[in-house]
């Protein structure tokens, strides 16, 4: 500060800091916001366990269904690139998601499905260790899941 | 700049196959780079592809989805020469899109 300029009372000082820093911290909290995508669920993909996820993004039970396929290989050398098919023969499927509950964050992905796409995806994902995977299938409003246990013998996550 | 996006659509009787591939480090912000620092995470958070401007999949990931990541699907309808739109978002707001003919 400019010696020759009126000195600030430290009440005044603490006063502009404090607006500062929230402004700096609401300016943080408002980058963050614009850069998540719309309708992208933030609080589900946080969640650190099954239950905190699948209440996180549906709020409603599951049960498993042999209905419900869900192909993986037993076994993943690289847990870097763990493929999985997820299908179903259930009607009306609105929505698919994947689980990998041993992984730090517990949802992998979650798909919507509009009319007339069929109720079948295959992607890749990324298991830090040996863990099973869930697929969950919303068909008619109702939650669907089949569990498979992949062992990894190299992690995905760097670790 | 080439496109961070490849697909491949093929229409096959009703249905139309989809494959798509996008170039992504997907960092999940729990690995460190050569000198110990964490890497931030930054992952695609949405995928929507559009059949003639119809959404037919909204793809939501988190960080767990691998590297230059691949997605497989497909959906009823969907006719050679038709176009479908990809266009993808990461969490630090990059975007890429693309526009293909179904095959």
């Amino acid at each position: 500060m400019h010696p020759t300029s009126a000195p600030m009372s430290n009440a005044t000082r603490r006063e502009t800091l404090r607006i500062l820093a929230l402004l700096g911290m609401a300016g943080i909290a408002g980058t963050a916001r614009a850069a998540s995508a719309p309708g992208w669920p933030d609080d589900a993909f946080h969640q650190k366990t099954m239950p905190d996820a699948v209440n996180a993004l549906y709020g409603k039970p599951f049960e498993a269904s042999d209905k419900v396929t869900l192909d993986v290989p037993e076994i993943a050398e690289n847990g870097a690139v763990v493929p999985v098919n997820v299908g179903t023969t259930l009607p009306n499927v609105t929505t698919i998601s994947i689980l990998v509950p041993e992984n730090p964050f517990t949802l992998a992905a979650s798909y919507k499905l509009p009319d007339g796409t069929l109720p079948a995806i295959g992607c890749r994902l990324k298991m830090a260790k040996t863990s099973d995977v869930v697929a969950i299938v919303e068909s008619d409003g109702k939650l669907f899941a089949a569990t498979k246990n992949v062992k990894v013998t190299l992690g995905g996550c760097g670790g | 700049m080439p496109s961070t996006i490849r697909v491949r659509a093929m229409a096959s009787g009703t249905q139309t196959d989809v494959q798509a591939l996008i170039q992504h480090p997907m960092d999940s912000g729990f690995v460190k780079d050569s000198n110990g620092v964490l890497i931030p995470p930054r992952h695609i958070e949405t995928v929507t592809f559009e059949h003639d401007g119809k959404p037919v999949l909204i793809a939501d990931w988190g960080p767990a989805v691998s590297k230059d990541p691949y997605i497989k699907f497909a959906f009823k309808g969907g006719a050679k020469g038709d176009t479908l739109t990809v266009t993808w978002i990461d969490n630090q707001g990059k975007t890429d899109s693309l526009e293909a003919k179904i095959a």
